[in-house]
């Protein structure tokens, strides 16, 4: 068993008086596609927020590829392959879609070889036709489009997808499920996050759910939707 | 010297009044609305000339102050729901424009009166100005002491406003979480008006204690804009009772550095004092750490 | 524009510079001029830290004063020649732009804007209770003019044009770099620029030293030009307002934005202080930079761009 991508020791984060998250630990395999569920307020985001750096735990240690990077500011961790889309696409406007891959390309990339990727990666997610637009003219779904894009286009080697799918229709959350499955067959971890069950129960190897800062459930996606802690957690006792 | 410092000392906290009062517009507006409304200052001016031209026809100031304050609250309304459609609706968090949106009608302002009313110094007259109170080694002049009972009142009211009524909850609520009031079928930006009229009627009432303080040119709003602002910082945003502990503290600061270093070094404080909560406390007195 | 048209253009303009005072003897030109070029220096680097990355300097009118009253400083302590006095304001300015960045853009923006708010005022305070310096008496500065300039003005003329062209430079170089790239993701939204691997604190502080150092060059001329400075006339209101509405008339997304804007407004105000007083002349720059700000945010340029319909620039 090869050495985790990402390992969570420990970690606590605490707001004012409220502990968003509670001592959690959680290892994430090479090329594994992991769910996290719960409830709002369960300290899902929360957590990516401190893996990602843009929130500092009070304890615990964030590994990722053997190097503990608890104290690299947010946008070292990005650089060395950790890569995160957000829950409402915050789109980068006043550039055009294709200048949005362009900031992340430019600390991996040349300009010509930026571009290029660019545009292969648009193409990859169906949208090339759209590389010349400015980002404030997509639609819903190709803000969700780009938001994954932009995560891609520096080659990361984890993925955290935090919501992707939320207000798709089906043939959307198809769509968005079949760009993931083709990222993880190139060896990319993705860690999802979502809310609509079938999806992240069809997409994930292995699922965790979280409730009130802690992770209350560990394992294969039909176990745990069958484990009564989280049914009592979605649907009461 | 026991009595020089003791004098500067009470100057001092009775201009932390005035000074708080006149930060209470933006506390609310900037603290806890988070609209950057750096032309408050401006608008405490024109309550002062409005305090003056009540004066001329013969009333007192601070009376003069409290006739014009619906005025300002609507004011306050009719300012904020054009900012509200200029740039909030729009979805332009873009804080360049908001920004300058605010210094441009800072400056017009500011020219208006000007033009208006001229570069002279005004002043007021009312039976107090010119008499003084003293206790002991202490001479409390009057012109002091009316604003800051009128920094106090306004204050304390201010706070009684937002912990106890409905509205003043709703405010205080909308600072924190515009969304969870939606579900509560209460409208974040009815609310979001309200407050800003609010805000802008506290001008009114600053107005009138700073031109009973001292007499009033269009140029002192520049005096306050440091302070007032270093006064909402210092105090932790959108705190009602840090405004006046931070009013105090500024007035205290000022009237010790005029008394034992120098009046031309008086206008330096508040920038230090900004800087330095900035640097070692970012929250403020009464803020919340994050 | 490639870059050797632009570098080419450079070096015709400071010739022509150069040339200028041996060809007009009318000294109204050069102090028109150099007015002109002041504004297109405070300008174009103002856009770098406010129109690039979205932070406003309410305080460029304390830059210049700062840059005047180094470039005073180092004339009364050791005669520094005019070229120094400029490497001594630009590091003032840097150092300054720098502290402010470091202590507030940390937290957040807005704090960096609520600072330069005061600054003014405070280093007026500072100036005007240091006599060395000249303190609210003022400081005279006389100098003559090197050999090959007739008179100081048109020399002051000639160094601002210089000064001018190296702003423009740097901006331009900042816009086609992937540092402009790296400002406008962080403007648009900080935490998004981060994840994607830009170095946000260092860009932001790294814009603020480069503004602030250039906002300073264009004053240090100014103690040449005017061979009087007083602290009433070096901290002005109108610089500070100057520098927000011509980048944000011109257009704040470009160099040449802040350019066009401060042709257009430095040429417009004054051919208007002969005719109008300087309260009205507020009044309606004021206005107009509230009407840009709610109507045409882009500028200048961007209803320009939107006319022609233009799209991406990759």
């Amino acid at each position: 068993m090869s050495e985790p991508v990402l390992s969570v020791r420990g970690v606590r984060k605490r707001f004012d008086t409220l502990i968003a998250v509670a001592d959690v630990d959680l290892d994430v395999g090479r090329g594994e596609k992991l769910g996290i569920i719960g409830p709002n307020g369960s300290g899902k985001t929360t957590l990516i927020n401190c893996i990602t750096g843009v929130l500092r735990p009070e304890r615990g240690r964030i590994i990722f590829e053997g190097v503990d990077v608890s104290r690299m500011p947010t946008y070292r961790r990005a650089r060395a392959g950790i890569a995160r889309s957000f829950q409402i696409p915050r789109p980068f406007v006043g550039m055009s879609v294709v200048e949005n891959l362009l900031v992340p390309l430019d600390y991996v990339e040349s300009k010509e070889e930026g571009v290029a990727r660019a545009h292969a990666i648009l193409a990859s997610v169906g949208l090339q036709s759209r590389a010349g637009d400015p980002a404030e003219s997509l639609s819903h779904l190709e803000l969700r489009k780009l938001e994954l894009a932009r995560a891609l286009a520096a080659a990361p080697r984890l993925l955290i997808a935090d919501e992707v799918m939320a207000g798709l229709s089906e043939p959307e959350i198809d769509e968005m499920l079949d760009i993931l499955f083709e990222l993880n067959a190139l060896g990319v971890t993705i860690i999802m996050i979502e809310h609509i069950m079938h999806a992240i129960t069809r997409f994930s190897e292995r699922l965790v759910c979280m409730e009130t800062g802690r992770i209350i459930a560990n394992g294969k996606p039909q176990d745990v939707a069958r484990d009564p802690e989280v049914r009592r957690v979605y649907f009461g006792k | 010297m026991l009595e020089l410092a003791s004098n500067a000392v009470v100057t001092g906290l009775l201009l932390g009044g005035i000074y708080a009062v006149a930060s209470l517009g933006l506390t609310i507006a900037f603290g806890l609305l988070q609209v950057p409304n750096v032309a408050h200052p401006t608008f405490v001016v024109l309550g002062a000339y409005c305090a003056y031209f009540g004066n001329l026809v013969g009333l007192d100031p601070v009376l003069a102050g409290a006739l014009f304050a619906p005025a300002f609250y609507a004011a306050g309304m009719l300012f904020y729901e054009a900012y509200f459609i200029c740039f909030e609706r729009r979805g332009r968090g873009d804080t360049l424009q908001s920004f300058t949106f605010f210094f441009g009608v800072a400056l017009v302002l500011e020219v208006v009166l000007i033009l208006a009313v001229g570069v002279d110094l005004r002043s007021v007259g009312a039976g107090y100005i010119g008499k003084s109170l003293t206790l002991g080694a202490v001479t409390m002049p009057y012109r002091l002491i009316i604003p800051f009972v009128i920094g106090s009142t306004v204050g304390a009211g201010m706070w009684a406003f937002l912990t106890r009524t409905h509205t003043g909850l709703a405010i205080r609520a909308v600072a924190h979480d515009d969304r969870a009031l939606r579900i509560v079928a209460l409208d974040p930006a009815r609310i979001k008006r309200h407050a800003f009229g609010i805000a802008m009627m506290t001008a009114a009432f600053a107005g009138a204690a700073l031109i009973v303080l001292n007499p009033v040119d269009p140029f002192i709003g520049g005096e306050y804009i440091g302070r007032t602002f270093a006064i909402v910082v210092l105090a932790g945003m959108g705190s009602v009772p840090g405004t006046l502990v931070a009013g105090a503290i500024i007035g205290l600061m000022e009237s010790l550095v005029v008394t034992f270093v120098g009046a031309s070094w008086a206008p330096g404080v508040s920038f230090t004092v900004l800087l330095a909560t900035l640097a070692v406390r970012p929250s403020g007195i009464f803020g919340i750490a994050r | 524009m490639s870059s050797w048209r632009f570098g080419f253009g450079a070096l015709a303009v400071v010739a022509a510079g150069a040339a200028l005072p041996h060809l007009v003897s009318n000294s109204y030109v050069f102090y028109a001029g150099f007015i002109t070029l002041q504004y297109v220096i405070v300008a174009t680097a103002w856009n770098i830290l406010g129109g690039y990355a979205g932070y406003v300097n309410f305080g460029a009118g304390a830059f210049v004063g700062l840059g005047i009253y180094s470039a005073v400083f180092l004339f009364k302590a050791i005669a520094a020649p005019l070229w120094l006095q400029v490497l001594g304001a630009a590091a003032a300015g840097g150092l300054l732009g720098l502290g402010m960045g470091y202590l507030t853009l940390r937290i957040q923006g807005v704090f960096f804007s609520i600072a330069t708010l005061a600054l003014t005022i405070v280093l007026n305070t500072i100036v005007v209770n240091w006599s060395f310096i000249g303190g609210a008496r003022g400081a005279t500065v006389l100098a003559p003019a090197p050999v090959w300039f007739p008179s100081i003005v048109s020399y002051v003329f000639f160094a601002t044009l210089v000064l001018a062209v190296i702003t423009v430079a740097v901006a331009r170089w900042i816009e086609r770099s992937w540092v402009w790239r790296g400002l406008a993701a962080l403007r648009a939204n900080e935490q998004a620029a981060e994840c994607c691997g830009t170095p946000t604190l260092k860009l932001k502080l790294f814009a603020a030293t480069v503004s602030g150092a250039l906002i300073a060059t264009a004053g240090a001329p100014y103690p040449y030009y005017a061979s009087y400075v007083e602290p009433g006339s070096a901290f002005g209101l109108t610089i500070a307002l100057n520098a927000l509405a011509m980048p944000l008339i011109g257009g704040t997304r470009s160099w040449i934005g802040p350019v066009i804007g401060a042709l257009l407004l430095s040429s417009i105000e004054q051919a208007a202080t002969v005719t109008i007083p300087t309260e009205v002349n507020l009044l309606i720059v004021g206005l107009v930079l509230i009407g840009f700000v709610v109507a045409a945010p882009d500028g200048l340029l961007g209803l320009f761009a939107r006319r022609q319909n233009q799209g991406a620039r990759a």
